[in-house]
């Protein structure tokens, strides 16, 4: 499709803008490389970085957190959302305690669960956990939520148990929407991972990698490069699930022209 | 909302019969939840598991027991709390107007919404703590640094929902405007803005929650003072009962503003519903 490309070259062309801006910004005022970078300097940071053990480990230390958490988010916010979607009287009795709970920022979780389970990695998994099972909670429930009461209904007359009418309907019809509260989840998990590692010391990954940088050899260029890899990252993670996605529910989205739950 | 969500909710407002007993219920099950805590923390008798009554007690003597003339906050209230919630309150507001701003912009021009979809998409998708150091190291410690922090973390929401919400202005009615030759700031404000208001608000909802978590994580790396400093210092202490105190404050925080930002959405958008 013509208006496709048009609109890539046009994005294409709105990167090399603003990159060609900036670094004509930075060349022309003068500012020191150790106070502001050239772009091009952050870019061939950006190589070195690929090169670099230590990073690529600490690369592999934060997908490894992220992809652990991601399962037991999974896992508690599903089953939950299943339980608490089709009980929907305690579902709505029980949320003034979700109100208070949900606000809490779970980074500032980390002393006290470092306290209590005395592992870094162990601590880093529980807080992106606990940041991450929401979405995927409260999708599932709204999920379950809307699912057509006839088919329920239907299956109940028929004497079929509540586990069976959980796990053929209610389960099916919610997919989509658990889809789009794990994709929230995967995104916002990466973040709080690499949050907890700047937070906490001593943990190792994309966050450790960066705080150590600031307080060691203190080249910009550097952390910013440290930080254009992690929004790549967050790129790809968001494109496989995206695509997971509308691979495995496009219909969903075609007949109801919604894209899942909330956000 | 379907045809079936709608009768599903008629019947559950059938069963609860009214607002109030799903009120008197919430209630309960709050109060048993606090109870359980209470009980449950009480039998363990684990010194990182704090009875609620004792961190409630613990956070009025440190928080709450100051003087009337300065509405009883203590000057640890005033030194950290108030910073913290000024700092993150106005973080929020820049993204906010900065956000709405931009995001008009490139939601109605198409060259704009075609130039900067990739640099939009690849800039928030950088997690806003790796960009921490950065800060610290551009601004130093202090309350620039955080402000950085904390706009960085949240403008994506509200310049994302901007953008979509103006995009979709209904074209009947810019076109009606366009025939009467209404003047672009009055078409801006009367037309464009009100029709992306809820998808803006959505914007703002999800960036208040967020500031909230960039609050913290800005004040963990580079502040002197601030919520997420004094926890620091617990940490060092090992004072189990400040964290706690600051675990259960950050919770009160979150539900009070959300709470007000509903308030204040229902007002701006009571035309909406109807």
């Amino acid at each position: 499709m013509p208006t496709v490309l048009h609109r890539a070259y046009r994005g294409a062309a709105g990167l090399v803008l603003l990159f060609g801006v900036a670094q004509l910004a930075v060349w022309a005022s003068g500012v020191k490389p150790a106070t502001f970078p050239l772009p091009s300097a952050v870019l061939s940071s950006a190589a070195d970085l690929v090169r670099n053990g230590s990073f690529l480990t600490s690369v592999g230390s934060t997908m490894e957190a992220w992809a652990e958490a991601m399962v037991i988010s999974v896992v508690i916010g599903v089953l939950l959302g299943l339980l608490l979607g089709s009980l929907r009287f305690v579902e709505s009795a029980v949320w003034p305690v979700f109100e208070f709970i949900r606000p809490v920022p779970a980074v500032i979780l980390v002393p006290l669960v470092l306290l209590i389970v005395q592992n870094d990695k162990r601590t880093e998994i529980a807080v992106v956990v606990i940041a991450a099972v929401w979405p995927v909670l409260l999708n599932t429930i709204y999920g379950v939520r809307s699912v057509e009461p006839l088919a329920t209904e239907t299956l109940r007359s028929f004497g079929f148990s509540p586990l069976a009418i959980v796990r053929r309907v209610s389960l099916p019809s919610a997919a989509p929407f658990i889809a789009t509260g794990v994709r929230v989840a995967a995104s916002f998990a990466f973040v709080v991972a690499v949050a907890v590692e700047l937070v906490g010391t001593g943990m190792g990954g994309i966050g450790a990698f960066a705080a150590a940088e600031e307080n060691g050899a203190a080249d910009l260029s550097v952390m910013i490069a440290i930080a254009v890899w992690a929004g790549l990252i967050g790129i790809a993670v968001n494109l496989v699930f995206a695509t997971a996605e509308r691979r495995l529910f496009g219909w969903h989205f075609a007949l109801t022209a919604t894209t899942g739950g909330e956000e | 909302m379907t045809a079936a969500a709608i009768s599903a909710d008629r019947r559950v407002v059938g069963v609860l019969s009214n607002r109030l007993t799903l009120f008197v219920v919430r209630l309960v099950v709050l109060a048993a939840a606090v109870a359980g805590w209470q009980l449950g923390t009480e039998s363990a008798n684990n010194p990182f598991y704090l009875t609620p009554s004792s961190i409630v007690a613990d956070m009025y003597h440190r928080w709450f027991s100051g003087p009337v003339s300065h509405l009883w906050l203590t000057s640890d209230a005033t030194g950290n709390l108030l910073p913290s919630i000024g700092r993150m309150l106005l973080g929020w507001a820049i993204a906010s107007l900065v956000g709405i701003a931009l995001g008009v912009a490139i939601g109605r021009v198409s060259l704009l919404a075609d130039l900067t979809e990739p640099v939009v998409h690849f800039a928030r998708a950088v997690p806003p703590p790796a960009l921490a150091p950065v800060f610290l190291f551009a601004f130093s410690i202090g309350t620039p640094m955080e402000l950085a922090t904390i706009i960085f973390g949240v403008i994506w929401p509200v310049l994302l929902n901007s953008i979509e919400g103006a995009r979709h202005v209904h074209p009947g009615h810019l076109e009606t405007a366009r025939a009467f030759r209404i003047p672009a700031a009055t078409r801006l404000a009367r037309i464009i803005l009100p029709s992306a208001a809820p998808k803006i608000c959505a914007g703002l909802r999800l960036s208040l929650a967020l500031a909230l978590v960039m609050m913290v994580v800005s004040e963990f790396v580079g502040s002197v003072n601030g919520i997420g400093n004094e926890m620091l210092e617990f940490q060092t202490n090992t004072d189990i009962t400040g964290m706690w105190d600051v675990i259960v404050l950050l919770g009160l925080l979150g539900m009070v503003l959300n709470g007000a930002f509903s308030l204040v959405e229902r007002r701006v958008l009571a035309w909406e519903r109807r």
